[in-house]
C-alpha cells in the first residue's frame, strides 16, 4: 500500500515513540517492528527513519546511547525520555481524535444519522 | 580462499564504498554514517539468512535505505546547521580519516607561534624590523615562515620522512644566497630579491601541499585553488586583526597608556606571520567553505576587469599616450596581468570541463586577449626604455616577467579560441596553466639570487 508522504511523516512520530515505550531499541529493529505490526502493509523507506530519530532527539523526546553488539559492531540505542512519554500522550490522544470521527463518517453514521460528529470538541 | 570468504570480501568493499559515498555529504556525518552502516549490516544479514545471496541481498538493502540524495537532503533538513557549523567543526566530527581535529588544531596553532616566534627572534640579533631597517627583514621575511608552512604540509600530509629533506634545499639555498651575497642596503637587486623569493619559494610549499601529487594536473590544480582561498582568507583575517588593534590602541588610550609599540612591535607582525599558518590551516579544514567564495568572486569580477580593461585601451588609443615605466608601475602592471590568470584559472577550476561553452566564456576569452594586448603595449613601453637607456636590474626583471605572462596568456587565449570554437577540449586550458607554474617560480628565483650579481649589486 502506498502511504502519502504527509500520512507517513505525520504517523512517524507518534509510531516511533509508541515502539520505544516498549523498550529501549535502534533504528533496525525499529523498522523491523513497524513492518511487523503493520503486516507489510507500512513500508518505510529505511534511511529516513534516522532523520526523524535524530529531530526526536533534538526535541528531547528520546536519549541516545552506544553499545557495542557481541560482534563487536557499535550500535546506537534509543530510550523514550519523560517528555517524550508526554508528547506521545498528547499525540495518542489527538489521533483518537482523528481516528474518532474518520470512524464516525465511515462505519457509524449510517447506523446513527443525527450524532454530533465532533463531540470532544 | 573459499568461496563464501571470497563473498564476503566482496561484500565488504561493497560496504566500503557506500560508505565512502555517504561520507561526502556534508550534511551526515560520521556517527550517522556507523548508525546507518550498521543498519545496512542488520538489513543484509537479515536477507542472506532469508536465502538471498551477499551481493543481491547488499542491493535490497541498499534500495531500501533508499536515495541517498533524498536522505541527505532530509539530514540537512534535520541539522540545517551542519551547513554552517563545518566552520568551526574539526575534520574528526566531518568523518574525514585520520588523526583527530583536536591534535592537528594544537599543531596548526603551535606552528603559528613559532611563525610569529621566528618572526621576532632576529630582533635580538639587532635587526630592526620598523620600516625597511638593515634590508634583512625584507630579504628573509619569507624565509621565516615559508618553511614552517612548509613543514606543516609535510606533516599533516604525512610525508615527513628523509626523503622530504630535499624540499629544505631551496630554503638553505635561499638563505644563503639571500645572506651572503654583499647587497647594498636598499639597492634595485635587493629589493627585487625581496619581491621575488617569496614567489620562488612558494613552489615548494606547493610541492609540500600536493604530496605526492604534485606531479598531476588535480593536485597542482588543488594548489592553485589553495593559494586563491588561502589570499581571500589571510585578506579576511587581516581585516580582524586590523579591527583588534585599532581597539586595543583606543580602549588603552582611555586610559592614558600607549600601546602603539605593542601594536607595532607585536601584534603586527606576529599576527601577520602566524595568519599564513592559521589561514592555511583554515583553507584546509574548510575547504567546502570557502570553495564556494572563489568562483563566485571569479564570476562577479571577470566582467568589471574586462571593461576596466577596455576602458583602459580605448583610453590609450584616444589619447596615444603611452605606459609610463616606473617599477611601481610595472609591478602594478605584472599584478593586473597575474590577477586575469587568476580570474582565469578560477573559473577553470570551477568549470565542468564537458559544458559546451556559454556566453562568460565569451567574456572570459575577451578578457584575456584584451590582458594580451595590454601586456604587449607594457613589453613595448619597456623594450623602448631598454633601448634608450640600457639594462638593468628593474627593467629586466620587469621584460621577463612580461614575457612569461605574455607566453601564458598567448597560449592560453589559442586554447580558449580553439574550445569556443569547439575544436579543442577545456581540459587543455587545465593542464597548460598547472604545466606552467614552475615558469614562474625558477624566473622569480633567477630574479632573486641571480639578478644581484648579474648587475653587480645595483
Amino acid at each position: 500500500m502506498n502511504f502519502s508522504k504527509d500520512l507517513v511523516a505525520a504517523s512517524a512520530t507518534p509510531l516511533v515513540l509508541a515502539i520505544l515505550a516498549e523498550g529501549d531499541s535502534y533504528g533496525y529493529a525499529i523498522l523491523k517492528r513497524v513492518r511487523e505490526l503493520s503486516g507489510g502493509r507500512l513500508q518505510w523507506t529505511d534511511g529516513m527513519l534516522y532523520p526523524v530519530l535524530h529531530r526526536l532527539d533534538r526535541l528531547g523526546y528520546v536519549k541516545t546511547r552506544w553499545e557495542t553488539s557481541r560482534s563487536g559492531r557499535r550500535r546506537k540505542y534509543y530510550r523514550i525520555s519523560r517528555r517524550g512519554r508526554e508528547q506521545l500522550e498528547v499525540q495518542r490522544r489527538q489521533w483518537q481524535v482523528v481516528d474518532g470521527i474518520l470512524r464516525d463518517l465511515w462505519f457509524e453514521r449510517s447506523s446513527a444519522p443525527g450524532q454530533p460528529l465532533l463531540q470532544e470538541s | 580462499m573459499s568461496s563464501s570468504g571470497r563473498q564476503r570480501e566482496a561484500l565488504e568493499g561493497q560496504i566500503a564504498e557506500w560508505r565512502a559515498y555517504l561520507r561526502r555529504r556534508r550534511a551526515i556525518f560520521s556517527p550517522d554514517v556507523e548508525e546507518l552502516e550498521s543498519h545496512l549490516r542488520d538489513q543484509v544479514k537479515a536477507l542472506a539468512d532469508a536465502g538471498l545471496a551477499p551481493d543481491e541481498a547488499f542491493l535490497v538493502a541498499v534500495k531500501r535505505m533508499g536515495s541517498l540524495d533524498a536522505l541527505s537532503r532530509e539530514f540537512a533538513r534535520e541539522h540545517s546547521d551542519r551547513l554552517w557549523k563545518q566552520l568551526v567543526l574539526v575534520n574528526g566530527e566531518t568523518g574525514e580519516p585520520g588523526r583527530s581535529g583536536f591534535v592537528e588544531t594544537a599543531v596548526a596553532v603551535c606552528v603559528a607561534a613559532a611563525a610569529a616566534l621566528a618572526v621576532k627572534a632576529p630582533e635580538l640579533f639587532g635587526h630592526s624590523q620598523i620600516g625597511y631597517g638593515d634590508g634583512f627583514y625584507p630579504r628573509n621575511i619569507s624565509l621565516l615562515v615559508l618553511p614552517l608552512l612548509t613543514g606543516f604540509f609535510l606533516w599533516k600530509r604525512r610525508t615527513l620522512d628523509l626523503r622530504c629533506l630535499w624540499l629544505a634545499l631551496p630554503f638553505v639555498v635561499a638563505a644563503l644566497f639571500i645572506n651572503l651575497l654583499p647587497f647594498k642596503p636598499g639597492g634595485h637587486t635587493e629589493v627585487l630579491a625581496a619581491l621575488h623569493l617569496p614567489i620562488a619559494l612558494w613552489l615548494a610549499v606547493g610541492a609540500a601541499y600536493a604530496g605526492g601529487r604534485w606531479n598531476s594536473t588535480g593536485g597542482r590544480m588543488d594548489f592553485i585553488r589553495f593559494s586563491g582561498e588561502l589570499f581571500i582568507y589571510y585578506v579576511l583575517i587581516a581585516l580582524g586583526g586590523g579591527v583588534l588593534t585599532a581597539f586595543t590602541g583606543v580602549m588603552f588610550k582611555a586610559i592614558g597608556l600607549d600601546v602603539e609599540w605593542l601594536a607595532e612591535g607585536w601584534l603586527l607582525p606576529c599576527g601577520a606571520a602566524g595568519a599564513v599558518i592559521i589561514g592555511a590551516w583554515l583553507v584546509e579544514a574548510k575547504q567546502s567553505v570557502i570553495e564556494n567564495m572563489a568562483p563566485v568572486l571569479t564570476r562577479l569580477f571577470t566582467p568589471l576587469f574586462t571593461a576596466v580593461l577596455l576602458a583602459f585601451l580605448a583610453t590609450m588609443a584616444w589619447t596615444g599616450s603611452g605606459i609610463d615605466v616606473k617599477r611601481e608601475v610595472l609591478i602594478g602592471f605584472d599584478l593586473l596581468l597575474a590577477l586575469v590568470l587568476g580570474l582565469l584559472l578560477y573559473a577553470v577550476s570551477a568549470r565542468d570541463p564537458k559544458s559546451p561553452p556559454d556566453a562568460f566564456d565569451v567574456l572570459q576569452f575577451v578578457l584575456v586577449v584584451s590582458a594580451l594586448v595590454v601586456d604587449l603595449l607594457a613589453l613595448a613601453a619597456i623594450g623602448t626604455r631598454i633601448s634608450e637607456f640600457g639594462f638593468s636590474p628593474n627593467r629586466v626583471a620587469a621584460l621577463g616577467e612580461n614575457l612569461i605572462l605574455l607566453v601564458n596568456l598567448g597560449w592560453s587565449a589559442w586554447i580558449y579560441g580553439r574550445f569556443l570554437l569547439g575544436r579543442g577540449s577545456f581540459l587543455a586550458l587545465e593542464r597548460w596553466q598547472t604545466a606552467y607554474l614552475p615558469v614562474y617560480a625558477v624566473w622569480a628565483g633567477f630574479v632573486a639570487v641571480g639578478f644581484p650579481p648579474l648587475f653587480d649589486y645595483a
